[in-house]
Formats: structure tokens, sequence, C-alpha cells
């Protein structure tokens, strides 16, 4: 294998660790705003193996990354989403055409990675990034590829490292996610399955996926992601026997082929707000920058990304990356995004602390358009709220969203 | 400590989220834990395949 390494320069304005779509969000827009970029990625294939139900919303698709949904990572348009309530109860929403897309993480990955570097970032795969040191005002980092090493120094590291979040620990933020506050995810994807169609579906309650839910997103030609999120301390068994006991259970696939098998971390207990030190922004999952609600994090980590990029070519230009500077990545962040995902975790801490008696009664007042209000943090607080009053034992809830 | 069964653990960095004292490191080989682990369990609680339990010494 030619020595990638080598060839790369000594010193550069913004080393981006991680290639997932918050990497290359951050890698594309430094390019574009003519900062000296390298991005690495420890994984041989960046995307693969995918930690994704791999559905993005046509909002998260074409404002937040910023693309127009047009690829061969398309799989599958959607059209609408099912909901279930625990007891079968199901709630509809549905449009004429597609407002969202189920990708293929591995080609959509890479084809976000191509983009940073046809935008002019280096992105080196099967790279891994340790030991940084501030030295002067600048961060020392040793770069491995195999037998491998070179030091790289960079003036700010962008950490898109995902959930294990090892860099921000090594330099100063705790990044670690309380059991609470973090999804358990397995899931298969499946073929051979009789009717996929065009919808996304959810299915909730307390015996079937606990402090979480269970999904089905079609890829077409009967193929789905069939996988499940869990919570403890509400989980009594793994992921994994929760998402086999539906499987199990339903007609259509009991009998359908597991194609792959895939599980992963879900940072869903509300983003960092504290996601700079000096030398330092934090983006993606690794600062929890995920919906509380569905827990995607596709978009969200790609616009942090891009808004980490930004903060990033102002502190050049200032010739300042302490932190006090980067904090005004914390402030777009939140005026951006931040807002909104915070309403949505309130609306979530309301929810999970509901029985299963009153999900389904619940399901009984809501219809459609209320689920898309409530995934996106709009006005389903004060809604949900108003609907809570309606019986007693639910009021000291209501009093929490009104 | 943790012991990691290797042929059940899908090497997707989950547990290393959820160590308070950053013990675990998902490297090219696995999941690997090193001498800082308090035995705490929040891995061995998360890990959504089962794949974490506490090795006794
Ligand atoms: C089961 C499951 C289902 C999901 N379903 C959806 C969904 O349907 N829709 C959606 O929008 N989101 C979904 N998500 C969430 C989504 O996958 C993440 O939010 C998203 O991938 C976050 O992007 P990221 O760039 O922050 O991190 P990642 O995509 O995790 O990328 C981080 C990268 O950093 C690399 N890395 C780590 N340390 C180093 C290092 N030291 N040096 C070099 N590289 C390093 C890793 O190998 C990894 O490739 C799901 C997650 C799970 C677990
Ligand atoms: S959480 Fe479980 S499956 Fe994932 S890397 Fe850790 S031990 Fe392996
Ligand atoms: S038991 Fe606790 S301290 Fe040990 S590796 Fe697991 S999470 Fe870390």
């Amino acid at each position: 294998m030619i020595d990638m390494l080598s060839n790369l320069p000594d010193e550069v304005d913004v080393l981006v660790v991680g290639m997932g779509p918050g990497g290359s969000g951050a890698a594309k827009r430094c390019a574009e705003l003519g900062l000296r970029v390298i991005g690495v990625e420890k994984r041989a294939e960046i995307g693969a193996p995918k930690r994704c139900g791999e559905a993005i919303s046509r909002h998260g698709m074409t404002e937040r990354i910023g693309i127009e949904p047009k690829g061969p990572w398309i799989v599958q348009e959607v059209h609408g989403a099912i909901v279930y309530a625990p007891n079968g109860t199901s709630i509809k929403v549905d449009y004429d055409g597609p407002e969202g897309w189920v990708v293929e993480r591995k080609v959509f990955d890479k084809h976000l990675a191509s983009l940073a570097a046809e935008a002019g970032a280096r992105v080196i795969a099967k790279t891994e990034a340790s030991g940084f040191r501030r030295e002067n005002g600048r961060v020392k980092v040793t770069l491995k590829s195999g037998n491998e090493s070179k030091e790289v120094t960079s003036k700010i590291i962008i950490a898109a490292d995902g959930v294990e979040s090892k860099v921000a620990r090594e330099m100063g933020i705790n990044t670690f996610n309380k059991l609470p506050d973090i999804c358990a995810g397995v899931q298969y994807e499946m073929a051979g399955i009789k009717h996929t169609g065009n919808m996304i579906e959810f299915f909730f309650g307390n015996d079937t996926a606990p402090g979480g839910y269970i999904w089905i997103f079609p890829k077409g030609r009967g193929v789905a992601n069939v996988g499940i999120g869990i919570r403890k301390p509400w989980a009594k068994k793994t992921a994994l026997e929760y998402l086999d006991d539906f499987v199990q259970s339903r007609p259509e696939l009991k009998d359908a082929s597991i194609i792959e098998v895939n599980s992963g971390g879900v940072p869903v207990g509300g983003f960092l707000t504290d996601a700079v030190d000096d030398n330092l922004i934090v983006v993606g999952d690794a600062a929890h920058h995920v919906n509380p609600i569905h827990g995607g994090g596709i978009p969200e980590a790609y616009m942090a990304g891009r808004l980490a990029a930004e903060t990033a070519s102002e502190a050049l230009k200032a010739r300042d990356f302490s932190k006090g500077f980067l904090k005004r990545y914390d402030k777009a962040w939140n005026d951006q995004r931040g807002t909104r995902l915070k309403k949505i975790l309130k609306l979530r801490e309301v929810i999970e602390t509901m029985s299963d008696d009153d999900l389904n009664w619940l399901a009984e007042y809501l219809k459609g358009d209320d689920l898309v209000e409530f995934s996106r943090g709009g006005s389903g607080l004060v809604k949900l709220g108003k609907i809570l009053m309606k019986k007693p034992r639910l009021i000291k809830l209501a009093r929490k969203l009104l | 400590m943790i012991k990691v069964d290797t042929d059940k653990c899908l090497r997707c960095g989950g547990c290393v989220g959820v160590c308070p004292v950053s013990a675990l490191e998902l490297t090219e080989h696995g999941i690997k834990c090193s001498g800082r682990c308090t035995s705490c369990k929040s891995c061995v609680n998360f890990c959504p395949v089962g794949a974490l339990s506490i090795k006794d010494d």
C-alpha cells in the first residue's frame, strides 16, 4: 500500500477526526472556506459497517445536509409513517410524495466524504488519530495507519469521532453517556419480506421496546431495516432479545432472511452545551447532537460539522483558538438547532414516564400531523399538554408542558 | 475488569461511550479494556447484544 501518511503536510489549519456525516460536513465546509484541512477515519471503509436505520427526512436532507436527494445512495422514497401504540392502535401520516428517504449508508457516507475531497479536503481512511497534546497554542497529534505513523500539528481539532467520543475526553471534555441517556440499538437488515411498501413503521410499548421503539424502514425489493432502540433502567433484557421476540411475533418477518446485523449506541440525552475547549470543537454523536425523540443524527451531525467549520474559519482570521473564541459555535448550534432539540427532549421526558395504558389512551386523541409536530419540536408541546389535562392522573405531567 | 465475548460483539463502540473512566477502546481487533476499569457494569448493562460481563479475578 502506498504510504499515505508521508504525503501529508506537517501542519494544517484543521484536523477532522472521524469521517462520518459530521466529519464530512466539517471537512467540506473547511475546504470551501479555504482552510488547509485533513479528515482521518480509522475504519478501512468509510460508512461500513453501518450503525444506522438509514432514514432521513426531507428537511434533514435538503436543509441541514443541504443536498439534492438524487444518486445511487437513495434506495427508497418514504411517503409516510405508521406509528403503533402498545395495543396495536395505529396512527398514520400520509403524504402525496416523498417526505424522506432511506439511504444506503455505506454509499452515502462515502459520497459525503467524496464531496469533501472534491472541495479540497484531504481524506484518509484506515488512519487513526491519537495522543492529542497542546503545545504553543497548537495541537500535536499522532496519525497511525498500519505500521506507519506521523505527527501532524493543527490549530484546531474538530472531533467527529461518533459515540466513542474519545478525542473530546482526551482533550478535556467529559462526553460519556449515563445509561438512561443512551439508546442501545440493534438491527437486522432483512430480505424476502412480502410487502415492504413506502411507509416507515414505528412500534411503541414497555414490553416491546422499553425507553425506545422498534422500527421497520423499507429499502425496496422486499428488503427492510428492522431495528430497536431501548434504554436502561426500563429495559429488562438486551436489545437483541427484545428484537428477536418482535421478529418472531410478526408473520411477515418470522421467515424472512437476515442479510446484515448491526448494533450501536444513540446518545439521546440532550446535546453538550459546552462542546468547545481550547483548539477543540466537538460535533455530531460525539457531542450528542441527536434528535431525542427518534434518534436521528445524520443531518444533525452534518449541520454541526458545517457550523464548526465556520467557527474555525473565523478563529483563523482572528488568530484566536481559545475556548472563549470558539464558544460562538455553541451559540450558533443553540440558535439554529439546539433550542428546537431541547423542546423535543422535554416532550420525550414526559412521554417516557407514561405507562402502556396511558399511551394507548393518548393514541386515541392523536392524529398523524400531531406526531410530525412532536418529532420536529413544533407546537406539539402545548397540544400534548392540553390532551393530558383530560386525565386527572396525568395533570402533573401536563403542567410540565404547558 | 470486563470480559468481551468476541463471538457476540459487533464492534459498534457503544460501550466506549458509556464508560465513565474511559477504560474501553474500540481497536481494529475489537474492544480492549484497560486497568482503569472500576467494574461499575455500565458497559455490561448497555451492550445491545450482551457481549460483556465482569471478569472475576
Ligand atoms: C442502530 C442505530 C440506528 C440509527 N438510525 C438512524 C436513522 O435512521 N437516521 C438517522 O439520521 N440517524 C440514525 N442513527 C444515528 C446516526 O447513525 C448517527 O447519529 C450518525 O452516524 C452520527 O454521525 P457522526 O459523524 O457524528 O458519527 P459516526 O457516523 O459514528 O462517525 C464517526 C466516525 O469516527 C471514526 N473514529 C472514531 N475515533 C476515531 C479516531 N481516533 N481516529 C479516526 N477516526 C475515528 C469512527 O470509526 C466513525 O466512522 C442511528 C444510530 C444507530 C446506532
Ligand atoms: S457495545 Fe457490545 S457489541 Fe458494541 S462494541 Fe461494545 S461489546 Fe461490542
Ligand atoms: S465496567 Fe464500568 S469502568 Fe469497567 S469498562 Fe465497563 S463502564 Fe468502564
